[in-house]
């Protein structure tokens, strides 16, 4: 069972909402505190992410570096636009690979479902192609750690069409 | 059922699953394509060639030009990418659900 969902909304937008089993308090400080942020925001296995600045007030920046141990890295950057604990951030971010991609625009709000979180991430891009180009890179990422798998379920016929 | 060893050949390259993902907008001929890439003209063809043999794209005649656009079924391949991504997202998320456990546990503690 798959708990993320991930759609696209309009030209622009790239909409993911999450449920968890805790409060939006924790949620939001698992989201904000540098120390929680890097036990979990770390793409594939085997990465880590050893530079961590997490400044969660308006104007405050973002840093992240990660590293796969090898000497392969890339970093993000970006700046908090608004935080409401524990309901609601909004911040700005950009990767750089080396050269930095367009500003992506990111809302991500904590919301109270029952005795967890609901949390719905809505990420504005600054046009359809560099949405495209963004969730292109994405597909990368899956791609690579899904190949094996996928040739598992070719050779049991469960991806015919 | 068509040629899935083809169509997985196809979309192995991260330049062409990008192609894809631009005509998954709309209609392109090569020269819209080639812009974005920073490829040139013969390159985004190759690719285009490729793409075509594996059935993800069809090209039609317009003058001189062969604007392409998206195949059916590769509506369903790009329905598929997606399932990867939320896949990579899922694992971060996953991870989170540890960390969020462990700190309830770390607040328990701090009230016996």
């Amino acid at each position: 069972m798959s708990k993320l969902t991930l759609t696209t909304e309009g030209d622009r937008h790239v909409v993911v909402t999450r449920r968890f089993a805790a409060s939006p308090e924790a949620v939001f400080r698992a989201h904000t505190d540098p120390k929680l942020v890097q036990k979990w925001l770390l793409g594939p296995d085997g990465w880590s992410m050893p530079i961590c600045i997490n400044e969660a007030k308006p104007g405050g920046k973002i840093r992240y570096e990660w590293s796969d141990g090898k000497g392969a890295g890339f970093h993000l950057t970006g700046e908090y636009v608004e935080v409401e604990p524990y309901s609601r951030i909004v911040h700005i971010e950009r990767m750089h690979l080396p050269d930095p991609t367009p500003d992506n625009h990111v809302e991500t709000r904590f919301e109270k479902d029952g005795t967890g979180t609901l949390m719905i991430m809505r990420m504005t891009l600054p046009d359809a192609e560099t949405r495209a180009a963004m969730l292109a890179t994405g597909m990368d990422e899956g791609m690579e750690a899904s190949y094996a798998r996928m040739e598992g379920m070719l050779q049991r016929g469960e991806l015919a069409a | 059922m068509r040629n899935l060893d083809t169509a997985f050949l196809a979309l192995a390259d991260p330049t062409r699953r990008a192609i894809l993902a631009r005509l998954a907008l709309g209609e392109a001929t090569v020269m819209e394509l080639a812009e974005p890439f920073d490829m040139t003209q013969p390159a985004v063809s190759r690719h285009l060639k490729v793409l075509e043999g594996a059935g993800l794209i069809t090209r039609r005649v317009e003058g001189t030009k062969r604007p392409c656009r998206l195949a059916p079924d590769a509506i369903a391949e790009i329905d598929r990418w997606l399932d990867w991504l939320r896949q990579a997202m899922a694992r971060n998320y996953d991870r989170l659900d540890d960390v969020l456990a462990e700190m309830q546990t770390e607040e328990g503690k701090e009230k016996p």
